[in-house]
């Protein structure tokens, strides 16, 4: 009945993407916290990081030449969609422990989701990433799970 | 622990993000996207009004109303949010929310969160879940 997710695309989920590990440091939590106008000392001393730390630190580091040309790098784990225009999604993360100056952490992102919805306008397909950080002894950090929407 | 009740609001915060915030913020991510930077790209190419706040840079200015009203009582649980409809530089936009609800056998709090722009819009809507139990560190 999908008339848009071939089975080549939908074999896409449940793949992951390399574990990336991440070395929080002072330095990078302080920019971070002044970046975002966090006020609370222990952001700006850099001792503990803000909720939303990880996404700097797990943000994809890219050459120069792989970006395109609007500046986006490419998310290798997301295939090539029929559908092009990337629509506002949704992000919810769960914690279940702090994230302090000094720990190392190990990101593993999972394209859980792909499916289609007939939209007002057309179809439109959802996809979902989970991504789970861990301590570097395998205790959970945090979960992050993001939906985009493309049109 | 303050007494909380279904309804309180959550303390608002105005923000004025400007050219050097969102500058730092994507060279702290690596984010590269002109959309953020280059203004002719931005307007002539992509046909916004102006330079395009973060995504993300809203739903952390999320975290901090959330963060900042727990104080050292409790613990931050969940928060999700989405970006539905785009700020620019130049905006002056407002974080805030209120309590929804209330369940006492956990002391957990659900709380509806928001980013509205100065035509009073909420352009990021969120929701977070709070706890008050001690030893609540572990994930339930």
């Amino acid at each position: 009945m999908s008339s848009l997710l071939t089975a080549d695309l939908l074999a896409h989920i449940g793949r992951s993407a390399p574990p990336e590990t991440g070395l929080v440091t002072r330095r990078d939590i302080r920019k971070y916290s002044i970046a975002t106008g966090q006020r609370l000392q222990k952001y700006l001393t850099g001792d503990e990081a803000p909720p939303m730390f990880h996404i700097a630190l797990f943000w994809d580091v890219v050459e120069l030449d792989q970006l395109t040309p609007d500046g986006v790098s490419i998310d290798s784990l997301v295939p090539n969609f029929p559908l092009e225009r990337a629509m506002a999604g949704g992000l919810k993360i769960e914690y279940h422990q702090p994230i302090l100056a000094g720990d190392v952490l190990v990101a593993t992102r999972t394209l859980t989701k792909i499916f289609e919805k007939q939209g007002s306008q057309g179809p439109l397909i959802f996809y979902e990433i989970v991504m789970k950080v861990e301590s570097e002894s395998g205790s959970p950090v945090l979960t992050e799970t993001t939906t985009r929407i493309m049109r | 622990m303050k007494t909380i009740t279904a309804g309180d609001p959550l303390p608002e915060r105005e923000f004025k993000p400007d050219n050097v915030q969102l500058f730092f913020y994507n060279a702290a991510l690596w984010n590269a996207h002109r959309i953020h930077f280059d203004y002719p790209y931005a307007t002539e190419a992509e046909g916004y009004p102006g330079l395009v706040i973060a995504g993300p840079l809203m739903g952390d200015w999320l975290a901090q109303c959330v963060i900042e009203w727990l104080g050292d009582d409790g613990r931050l649980v969940s928060i999700e949010y989405s970006n539905r409809k785009a700020a620019f530089i130049g905006e002056v936009l407002r974080t805030g929310g209120r309590v929804l609800s209330i369940e006492p056998e956990t002391d957990t709090v659900q709380l509806e969160l928001f980013v509205k722009n100065a035509a009073d819009e909420v352009i990021t809507p969120g929701a977070a879940t709070v706890t008050f139990a001690a030893n609540s560190s572990d994930s339930a």
